[in-house]
């Protein structure tokens, strides 16, 4: 949800204040302006970056897709290879997809079953036309978090721009640009308590990092995304990272009790219960579980009142489960039965134990009516089985 | 504060779901009983559906256990409903097309349905397997 302090920044902007920022001439262009440029430095200050290298976008699905297009196509005459994970977010994915069919080489690097990439693999995957490292901060699926320091470290002795998708890290677990030797990074407005719509890009001045712009248009943020700043969204997003930055420890020790709260309450009333990706290092405020022998969907069902997903896939075209999960070596049928809890600032205790409670309660509903579950029960194998599909 | 809940899924499937009919086993070493168990846990979708057929083989009584979503569910659920009452041959004439008109499905989860048509074809085959080759050998000559 969005923070009430965010909103509160935003109705000026929406209501009185609707110069446009980037009117030189006139009073209410600049008091837009002014705001922006605060803005700027609240989401900079957030993240230890200059507010000249802030750029506003319309969210971390544009600002991937301009870092990675973006970096590749600028330096395509000599530099053809890019280096990701497995378990990115489906827009950077994605990005990479389309760049290979423009003739650029993409190295996947897949992780080991705690969801963390190997640096020894990182290290062997650097060839001498890499252009750009992307990798995400925390994973949106499973919650894992990256080691972002050594790979930042790995990638300047390369002298390999890096980049790292922060959506799910921003205001959550402290930043910073140039401690990491990060060379650009995507901001999420909604994934912070800020307004939908808006988002950011760090795009790094010493050394200088350069881009082509996606989008052509008069010139605004530095000639790398031309568009009016929406002042009202970017206000939010400037208000929504100085929010963060205050509340972040104190949020961090909350979201981490209720987390093992929702956790070992769970796994003590119900056995077969795993928890996906590495137990450390993560961030607690998402949670991936499953739940052998009861699918995803069918219990997402009975919690319909509580917004969680899972790495089902039956409404899928393919059928096929999360990526995320295949990649760290989950069974698909565990695939099939996981679901993601999401903590955050404004989950209460009440909320937590409502949700445990109805999860236990559903849980062994539908493991009574499970086949496989009964078929474990009477000792069976199920690997042992001769299933009818595939 | 309170959700409002939409037509994203079907009234009919979230009855199902909340209040399934023949959940449970029947006895598989019975020879009147015939098993069908379909799908595969790789897939999200397992139904394992049984019937009890009565020495004039009608199908007296229908259980069924899925590991699947909520339409899944459904489409057992009411697959072993529909099969209470009828010969196995009538039985064997459900179509999954019905199951999926009855339940509103969307188009995404057909393929529910034609598990479970396939999970009723299934028992039925698996009890007239039971009653053994001369059952078969007297239907081919008559």
């Amino acid at each position: 949800p969005q923070d009430p302090r965010v909103l509160d920044s935003m109705l000026p902007y929406l209501t009185a204040y609707y110069g446009n920022p980037h009117s030189r001439t006139h009073a209410y262009g600049w008091e837009s302006e002014a705001a922006m440029e605060k803005a700027r430095r609240q989401v900079a200050d957030l993240i230890g970056a200059d507010s000249r290298e802030i750029i506003f976008t319309s969210g971390a699905t544009e600002s991937n897709n301009m870092a990675i297009k973006g970096v590749a196509r600028f330096y395509k005459s000599r530099k053809k290879h890019i280096i990701t994970t497995q378990t990115e977010h489906k827009c950077v994915l994605d990005s990479c997809r389309f760049l290979e069919t423009e003739g650029f080489r993409v190295t996947y690097l897949p992780v080991k079953k705690s969801g963390l990439i190997d640096l020894k693999e990182l290290e062997a995957a650097f060839q001498p036309d890499t252009s750009l490292v992307s990798v995400m901060t925390v994973n949106n699926e499973i919650g894992v978090k990256q080691p972002i320091r050594d790979i930042g470290e790995i990638c300047r002795a390369h002298k390999v721009f890096f980049h790292t998708d922060a959506a799910q890290a921003i205001g959550k677990i402290p930043m910073d640009v140039n401690d990491m030797k990060i060379d650009l990074m995507s901001i999420s407005g909604h994934k912070i308590y800020g307004p939908k719509g808006v988002g950011a890009i760090y795009v790094r001045r010493r050394p200088r990092v350069r881009l082509e712009p996606l989008q052509s248009g008069g010139g605004q943020e530095r000639g790398l995304r031309s568009g009016t700043v929406p002042t009202p969204l970017a206000v939010g997003l400037g208000a929504a990272c100085e929010v963060a930055q205050k509340e972040m420890e104190y949020d961090h020790k909350r979201i981490s009790q209720l987390a093992e709260r929702l956790v070992t309450k769970i796994m003590c009333e119900v056995p077969d219960v795993v928890m996906n990706g590495d137990r450390e290092h993560r961030y607690p405020g998402c949670i991936n579980l499953s739940f052998a022998y009861v699918e995803g969907e069918s219990l997402l069902m009975a919690l319909k009142d509580v917004a969680l997903s899972s790495g089902s896939a039956c409404t899928s075209a393919s059928l096929e489960p999360s990526y995320v999960l295949r990649a760290i070596g989950t069974d698909e049928d565990l695939a099939h039965s996981s679901i993601r809890f999401g903590i955050g600032r404004f989950t209460t205790e009440e909320e937590v134990d409502y949700t445990v409670q109805k999860c236990i309660q559903h849980v062994k509903r539908l493991r009574e009516m499970s086949p496989l579950w009964e078929m474990v029960q009477d000792g069976i194998d199920l690997k042992s089985i001769k299933w009818t599909q595939h | 504060r309170a959700v409002a809940v939409g037509d994203a899924v079907p009234w009919q499937v979230v009855d199902h779901y909340e209040n399934p009919r023949n959940v449970g086993s029947l006895d598989r070493n019975a020879k009147n009983v015939g098993t069908g168990l379909v799908g595969a846990p790789a897939c999200g979708d397992v139904m394992k559906l049984q019937v009890e057929v009565d020495e004039n083989g009608k199908i007296v009584d229908a259980r069924f256990k899925t590991f699947g979503c909520g339409s899944a569910i459904a489409s057992s659920s009411l697959a072993t409903e529909w099969v209470k009452g009828k010969t196995v041959d009538e039985a064997l004439q459900i179509k999954n097309t019905d199951i999926a008109k009855e339940l509103c499905l969307p188009p995404v989860k057909l393929h529910c349905s034609m598990l479970a048509e396939d999970a009723i074809k299934a028992a039925l085959a698996d009890y007239k397997l039971k009653q053994g080759p001369n059952q078969e050998e007297a239907e081919k000559k008559a």
